[in-house]
């Protein structure tokens, strides 16, 4: 054997070897950085409001939960109504991004959004259901917002599933007709409330992370966490399913075992996050969108990737959304759409020239 | 190995395939030809269990292809389709690692090793695509696609090929290229092919058997100069056709004959 081609094949292999660990350290590099950088921006959303907050002593009872100085005020500020805030702010961006990337990988469709999908609007019928005939029972509001996620999931894919199977395109357009229909539903419900209630109930609407109790917090945590793992073990499978069902099916991927898993998983994301907090839209949109621009379409990485960093996009939309009129606060989600909706406007200008 | 006895597939009361058996050796290349809706394709799906069959059953190396997880099926029959529109933006290795999903270690989750890298460079390479590896799909020629496609197909590493219209879209250049590419398989590793072509001649060439279909039925099964002849081919296409031999191959040439041609001459 001639230098050179001993020289070329230690080269593939060493090219080789490169590349066998490049998703994963690469997944493990991007996820870490968006954790450091999630960190500082909770750190620094804590500490920003109608009261500014002494940095050093805020550190140090974030840390420490001890008084560090501040006045029983501040204490009180900063541990019970940001930190509880901020961490549902976390949690609700992190569990509507993951869904919405793993809905677009699924129906092969950049544009599918759990709203878009009538799937938000499920659970919040769902939520309004518990609010209005199950109130004394805590875990309603969770439960009937997961059910209406699901129900109208399903919904949508019986009515776009033709003899061909559901293409994207049929799957929006249906997703559409139960997005307005439950639209009317919830105006239907809203009649039926009293007046008092109307105005934070269409705040919820909107999107709000102010009513948030730390026991829904913590359920809705609990249920990004895992169902963002979930998502993740199935994101090998989203790799080709975005690529075509008949390809991913021939492949050796259980397309409809995937699909089930997807749609239950994404639901019980989306229904906690909306019983918590209400509709928070361009979420699920904008966050895998940019993911996929900075990163690839690698499912592996771009599922933990946007909860990541849409937990990160929420708490800084929520940040703005509690300090730009402040004392007064507006709903979260306005914040997200201002924000999203010519974000997405120019995503897709820059496809169509692509 | 791959083989199907007796096949029916019926879509509502029309059997869109209908007492169909075929054999494909180690090493041998069936082309499957037919008029349009013969149901070649749906024969084809056949053989991957992507439709059901109603009568009949496939064996894959010797086994019945029920017994096989999808995932099996997927480790022994390599699927190339026709190009499905790409939405997302995927580079061409990622598109070929797609290929060893059905080899992944930890169910269908994981990161592929240095076995499933190795089999995508080699597919690459055999598919001449090795320059291309990091550039996005949709930035790829039509051919370059379908040879992407069909490397995808190779580093599965399944010793059964079932090609549908593989040289659909390709120039003249590029056709003989993915057959011949198929060709090479099939010698050195011992790969059953089975393609669906509307290329009568490229099958006549490239094809060790025929199997030629109509109305869901099988009209005749052998080598090309057995099913190749003017008049089988007349009967299933309903045009008269001259048959004569490649001056270089030697397989048998297949043009049809227009009627306006005898009024010219």
């Amino acid at each position: 054997m001639t230098t050179s081609e001993t020289n070329s094949m230690i080269n593939g292999i060493q090219r080789r070897r490169a590349r066998d660990r490049w998703t994963l350290r690469r997944t493990v590099i991007v996820c870490v950085g968006l954790l450091v950088a999630l960190g500082l921006v909770v750190l620094g959303a804590s500490l920003i409001g109608s009261q500014r907050l002494p940095v050093a002593g805020s550190v140090c009872a974030l840390f420490t939960r001890g008084t560090c100085g501040l006045t029983p005020e501040q204490h009180a500020i900063l541990l019970t109504i940001r930190l509880p805030r901020i961490w549902l702010g976390v949690t609700v961006g992190a569990s509507l991004a993951a869904a919405g990337a793993s809905y677009q990988a699924l129906l092969r469709n950049p544009l599918a959004e759990p709203y878009l999908l009538g799937v938000s609007n499920g659970a919040a019928v769902g939520t309004m259901l518990a609010l209005v005939f199950f109130t004394s029972f805590a875990w309603s509001r969770p439960v009937f917002a997961f059910a209406g996620a699901l129900g109208a999931t399903l919904v949508v894919y019986r009515i776009a599933r033709g003899r061909a199977g559901a293409s994207p395109e049929r799957m929006i357009l249906s997703g559409v007709i139960v997005t307005t229909f439950l639209s009317s539903v919830i105006v239907f419900v809203t009649a039926l409330m009293d007046a008092t209630r109307i105005r934070s109930f269409t705040f919820w609407l909107l999107g709000d992370l102010s009513g948030g109790s730390s026991e829904a917090t913590l359920v809705a945590g609990i249920v990004a966490i895992f169902g963002t793992i979930l998502l993740v073990l199935n994101a090998r499978s989203l790799n080709l399913l975005m690529l075509g069902e008949r390809d991913a099916f021939d492949l050796g991927v259980e397309v409809g075992r995937v699909r089930l898993a997807v749609f239950v998983v994404a639901s019980l994301l989306i229904g906690t996050s909306v019983a918590s907090s209400g509709s928070v839209g361009y979420v699920g949109l904008v966050v895998p969108h940019m993911v996929r621009l900075a990163f690839g379409s690698d499912n592996r990485l771009v599922i933990p990737a946007s909860a990541l960093a849409g937990g990160l996009f929420v708490v800084l939309a929520d940040t703005v959304a509690r300090t730009l009129i402040s004392p007064r606060e507006l709903p979260v989600g306005a914040i997200t759409a201002l924000l999203g909706a010519p974000l997405f406007i120019f995503l897709l200008r820059r496809g169509r020239v692509n | 190995m791959l083989e199907a006895r007796d096949i029916g597939v019926r879509y509502g009361d029309r059997w869109a395939v209908h007492g169909v058996s075929l054999r494909v050796e180690p090493g041998q290349i069936v082309a499957i030809a037919g008029p349009n809706g013969a149901g070649k394709t749906s024969l084809l799906r056949a053989l991957n269990a992507a439709v059901e069959t109603d009568t009949g059953s496939v064996l894959v190396d010797q086994r019945p292809l029920k017994s096989y997880s999808r995932r099996d099926i997927a480790r022994r029959l390599s699927v190339v389709a026709q190009e499905a529109e790409l939405r997302f933006p995927v580079t061409v290795l990622e598109f070929v690692l797609g290929g060893r999903y059905a080899w992944s270690t930890i169910g269908a989750w994981g990161w592929e090793t240095e076995e499933d890298v190795a089999a995508a460079t080699d597919a690459m390479q055999d598919c001449e695509l090795t320059e291309f590896a990091d550039r996005l799909m949709n930035e790829l020629s039509g051919g370059e696609r379908q040879r992407a496609v069909l490397a995808r197909a190779l580093a599965t590493g399944a010793t059964n090929l079932l090609l549908d219209e593989p040289t659909a879209n390709l120039d003249l250049a590029h056709q003989a290229t993915v057959l011949r590419l198929v060709r090479n398989r099939c010698n050195n590793q011992k790969v059953a092919a089975v393609v669906v072509t509307h290329d009568l001649n490229l099958a006549a060439e490239f094809g060790d058997a025929i199997l030629l279909m109509k109305d869901g039925e099988m009209v005749s099964f052998g080598p090309p100069f057995e099913v190749f002849t003017p008049e089988i081919l007349s009967g299933v296409f309903g045009i008269e056709v001259l048959v004569d031999l490649h001056p270089i191959s030697g397989a048998p040439r297949i043009t049809p004959v227009h009627r306006s041609w005898a009024s010219v001459s």
